[in-house]
This record gives structure tokens, C-alpha cells and sequence, in this order.
């Protein structure tokens, strides 16, 4: 199976994420890029997509700094006393995405400016066997 | 998007509705919480009312799987009431389940289907603890991209507000003022979960710690309070805890008629002259995030079908999940442009003897939120003040109009109702 032959799933995707790569699918007939991925074109109704991948580039366009978080973040020590950063990452290529957000203080988000240019950096959040990178944008050119 | 110049088939009126009291009531089950609001609906009804007359039963809830390992519970409902065997149906869009399973019920009646139908919604949430609460609302957002990155609900919110302070330059301040005037109104209903003003509350606390010995806080007043980080602790920037609506359990109830029928159970029904419903893409995918799509569409499709605009609109109860929705559904519908929502409760325009009465009931922030039940929970609120019977808080002056807006999850679904009090 050659790589474009990945059906364009979300398992896909974290496929990509875990090889270290930042994929999108891309609608043939019209070229617009989707993240999340998609199957269908919403834009032209085609189903003629193409795996591309992004430049990892993008820039910050609204985020939230978590005290009280979901199950699986406080099992990772995240919670009252270490808040950490979300948000959704606007891409160079136009799609936008949600990520966790790193190189920027939690404990004083009101610092945070929306237009942050950011860059791909995947989290390992596993047990290190490279099979589970959470999708993170650290501050950067 | 389809054309939504349409109008329904049949008119429906509005001839009951009722709610149990939101709060946290561990020794109820939620059938328990469906039958007292079925029963204050019941009593809501002014002439005499045969329930055997209600053909379709339509039951707003997002998740007693969950929350209470119970599936299938449109049947339960139905039967907690004395309705076996009318079909009943469970309607789920997140917090919008109710206002949608309004939605459902008048299209029952429009199509011809059904003449006399109970709508409702119910949620028992306390069952759970805090953090198991967190992880079934986040079920909601999308689970393949969203909450794997750490997004909650207060955070799908607070990124929001992040977007709109930033691009209107409003400040948390701001969004204290919609919690302020909203607790002030729920102080007024006897049926809020937190039916008590925040300076109140601060003065409750007070005499709570003074009672165990423990130092007295030094509030100097209700904004000390507020940015107190113990009194009132972030949950996900900007939004503090006295910024999120609490976790509750409650049920909700409405009778829905054909027109024609309407006077043969009261003679004050409401005319239900405007429906919308529209769904969006996950925060992620929209172009703007200081605005819900799916709520202006919606707004868009009900204010048409009613021949109303927002400005003819006298009381509106909002989805105020978080106080920052608040402010964006006031633009979103029309009746602020947008960024300029933030100020209004502080303005005053927005509270009871404002020029645009939101949330008169307390809204989700006060009132509790029980996620299925909320939508007609604000229904219960346009009936009564509609009907010149909220009491306390009753808004002064002749009444005819009133708007429902009942968001599911980050507004990937909206519900709009509009209510016309009759001649």
C-alpha cells in the first residue's frame, strides 16, 4: 500500500502524527486543504483526495489556559497547580486546528497575544514507544 | 443551506409548562425530576386538562447513559406520567437536546401527525463526580480532535473569549457583570440552583467561616470577591468558576397544541410564530470565532418564518452556559452589533427593567443547567413572563413577544424559538 493509499482518517492522521509528520488531505478537483482530515470535499462534493504535507507553520488564533482539565490530563499531573495551554492553531496553508500549546507561560495566558506564530511540535504522551503524539504548536518562526 | 422562507403547515400553540427545582438531588432519580415538572406543567394549564389527551411524547436529554447508566429513557419518561403507549421519543444535540425536542414536537403537530403533544427535557448529573461530569460533557466536542488536546467545555469557551477580547478589547470585567445581573434575576426564582445574588453569596460565606472558626475573608465587595483566586478559582482563562454554569440535576415540561385547540385548555396560549435550527462544524473550522453561525442562521430562519425582527423582540432567554456565550448570542440574534454585546449588562440594557430583559430567569448561569432539560427550562421563563406570572421578577409593561436560544456544545447546533402572547 503506497502512502496515498491511507484511507483519510482520523487513524490515519495519527499515523502520520507518529511517523513525525503533519498531514492534511487535499480535494484534487479544487485543492482546497482539509484539517481535520476529510473523505469528501464539502467545498465541490468530490471524494478526490490527496494526502499533502503541511509546513508545520501556522499562527495562533484563540486558545484558553486549563486549570480544571478531562481525566486523562490530570493522570498527567496537569490540573489546579499546573494549568496548561490549548487553543486552535490557524495553519499556513488556511485549514485551522485544535492543539495543545507549548513555549508559552500557562500560569499568565492574559500575556498571550492572538497572532502568535507557532510551529508543529508533536507531544509524546504514551509510554514513549513513539505510538501516541498529541498534536502541539510551540511558539516560533 | 435549504430555503427557509417556509412556514409550518399548521400553526402550535404553547398551553403548559413547567419545571421541577434545579439543584442536586441525590435521593431523586431523573423519572422523579420528570413527573414534578410534568406536574407544574399540568397545574399550568388554566382549564380542565385530561393528560390522556397528549398523543406524542418528545424528551429532550443529552446523556443519562452516562450520567446514569439508564439508555432508552423516552419510554421511561413516558410511562413516570401515566403515557404508555404513546410513542415517545428521546431527541439528543447536546445541550440543545429540549429546544429541539420542542422543535420535533411542533413538526409532529405541523405535519398533521398529532394534535396535543408533551415535549420535555431531563438530566441527572450529580450522580457522577466532578471529574467523570467533565469527561461526559467533553463527549460532546469532537472526540477525535478536539479533546485529545486537552480542550473542556469551559476551555471550548474561554478560546472564544479569548478571540472576542482580543478583537473588541472587552475584559473579564465585563463578562462579572453577566454573572452579577444573572444571579440578581435567579435570586428571584424560587426554582434556581443558585438562586442567590452574588454579593449575598460573598456575605454567606462569610458568616460560614466566621461560624467554623476558620479567618473571616476581607471582601471588600463583590469584585474582590470575584477575583479572589480561592473565592472564585480560574477554570479555564479567562473564565472563572462564578463564569460557568454549575452542574445540576432538573427536568423540564411543555405542552404544545394545534392552534385550533388551543382555547379548549387555556385562554392565554402563546403562538409559537417562529422556529430555527441550524448545526456548524467543530470551533476548529469556523472563520470566526467571536460569533456562533448555527445561532444567527437559526435566529435568521425563526425570525422569518415569524415576520419579526430583533428588534421587536421584548425578552429573550439566552444559552448562557458560560457568561462569555452570553454576550455572544446577544449579537448573534440581533440585538447588539457585533462587539459591542460585552457592555450591555453593565449598561443595564439587559436587565429586567432594561430596554432587551436577558435572562430574567437567571439563566443557565444561576438557574442550573441541567444539560437536556435547559432548553425549555427558558421556555418554562417566556411563558410566565409572557403570561404576566413571574412574580417578583416580572417585567413591567405589556408583553407580547419573547425569544428561546439554546445552544448544543460549542454551537455546533442552535435552536431558536419566538412566542407571541395572543390578543
Amino acid at each position: 500500500m503506497s502512502e496515498n493509499d491511507k484511507p483519510f482518517t482520523a487513524y490515519s492522521f495519527q499515523q502520520y502524527l507518529n511517523q513525525g509528520q503533519l498531514k492534511a488531505s487535499q480535494c484534487v478537483d479544487c485543492q482546497k486543504i482539509y484539517l481535520p482530515v476529510r473523505a469528501i470535499c464539502p467545498d465541490c462534493g468530490q471524494s478526490n483526495m490527496d494526502w499533502i504535507e503541511l509546513s508545520g507553520k501556522g499562527k495562533l488564533a484563540a486558545y484558553t489556559s486549563v486549570y480544571i482539565g478531562p481525566s486523562f490530563m490530570n493522570e498527567r499531573g496537569y490540573g489546579r497547580d499546573k494549568p496548561y495551554l490549548t487553543g486552535i492553531v490557524e495553519l499556513e496553508e488556511g485549514p485551522r486546528i485544535s492543539a495543545r500549546l507549548l513555549g508559552l507561560d500557562p500560569e499568565n495566558p492574559s500575556k498571550i497575544k492572538i497572532g502568535t506564530p507557532l510551529v508543529y511540535s508533536g507531544i509524546e504522551i504514551g509510554d514513549g514507544d513513539g505510538n501516541s503524539i498529541q498534536l502541539a504548536f510551540k511558539a516560533g518562526e | 443551506m435549504p430555503d427557509n422562507h417556509k412556514k409550518l403547515a399548521r400553526g402550535v400553540s404553547l398551553v403548559g409548562a413547567g419545571m421541577s427545582k434545579f439543584g442536586s438531588f441525590p435521593e431523586k432519580s431523573s423519572r422523579d425530576l420528570f413527573i414534578d415538572a410534568f406536574q407544574e406543567m399540568s397545574k399550568s394549564v388554566d382549564k380542565d386538562f385530561d393528560p390522556q389527551r397528549i398523543e406524542y411524547v418528545c424528551i429532550g436529554n443529552f446523556s443519562s447513559d452516562l450520567f446514569e447508566g439508564q439508555s432508552h429513557i423516552a419510554p421511561i419518561m413516558a410511562d413516570a406520567v401515566g403515557l404508555v403507549p404513546r410513542a415517545a421519543v428521546r431527541v439528543e444535540d447536546a445541550c440543545a437536546s429540549s429546544g429541539v425536542a420542542l422543535r420535533q414536537g411542533i413538526m409532529g403537530i405541523a405535519s398533521g401527525l398529532y394534535d396535543v403533544v408533551l415535549v420535555g427535557g431531563v438530566e441527572m448529573m450529580t450522580k457522577l463526580p466532578t471529574s467523570q461530569v467533565t469527561d461526559t460533557l467533553a463527549a460532546a466536542g469532537d472526540v477525535l480532535y478536539e479533546i485529545p488536546v486537552g480542550f473542556t467545555f469551559p476551555g471550548f469557551y474561554a478560546a472564544m473569549a479569548s478571540a472576542y477580547f482580543d478583537r473588541y478589547g472587552a475584559a473579564p470585567e465585563d463578562l462579572m457583570q453577566v454573572a452579577l445581573k444573572n444571579h440578581a434575576n435567579g435570586a428571584l426564582n424560587d426554582k434556581a440552583q443558585f438562586g442567590v445574588t452574588i454579593p449575598d453569596w460573598m456575605e454567606k460565606r462569610k458568616r460560614s467561616a466566621e461560624k467554623k472558626g476558620r479567618p473571616v475573608p476581607e471582601w471588600k465587595d463583590e469584585w474582590d470577591f470575584l477575583h479572589d483566586d480561592r473565592a472564585n478559582p480560574m477554570i479555564a482563562w479567562p473564565l472563572r468558576l462564578f463564569d460557568c454554569s454549575p452542574i445540576t440535576d432538573g427536568a423540564t415540561a411543555a405542552m404544545i397544541v394545534a392552534d385550533d385547540l388551543a382555547k379548549e385548555f387555556t385562554d392565554y396560549p402563546l403562538k409559537i410564530i417562529g422556529s430555527g435550527q441550524a448545526s456548524d462544524y467543530p470551533m476548529h473550522d469556523r472563520d470566526d470565532l467571536t460569533s456562533i453561525g448555527a445561532a444567527k442562521l437559526a435566529a435568521q430562519e425563526a425570525y422569518q418564518m415569524a415576520g419579526v425582527t430583533a428588534k421587536d423582540i421584548q425578552l429573550a432567554e439566552v444559552h448562557d452556559c458560560f457568561t462569555i456565550a452570553e454576550v455572544i448570542a446577544s449579537e448573534d440574534l440581533g440585538f447588539f452589533e457585533p462587539g459591542t454585546g460585552y457592555s450591555q449588562a453593565e449598561k443595564g440594557t439587559t436587565t429586567r427593567d432594561g430596554e432587551i430583559p436577558i435572562n430574567t430567569s437567571g439563566g443557565l448561569k444561576a438557574k442550573g443547567h441541567p444539560v437536556g432539560a435547559s432548553g425549555i427550562g427558558q421556555v418554562v421563563e417566556i411563558f410566565k413572563q409572557l403570561r404576566g406570572r413571574a412574580g417578583e421578577r416580572q417585567i413591567k409593561g405589556d408583553l407580547k413577544l419573547g425569544l428561546a436560544h439554546n445552544v448544543g456544545a460549542t454551537g455546533q447546533t442552535c435552536v431558536v424559538h419566538i412566542f407571541q402572547r395572543e390578543e
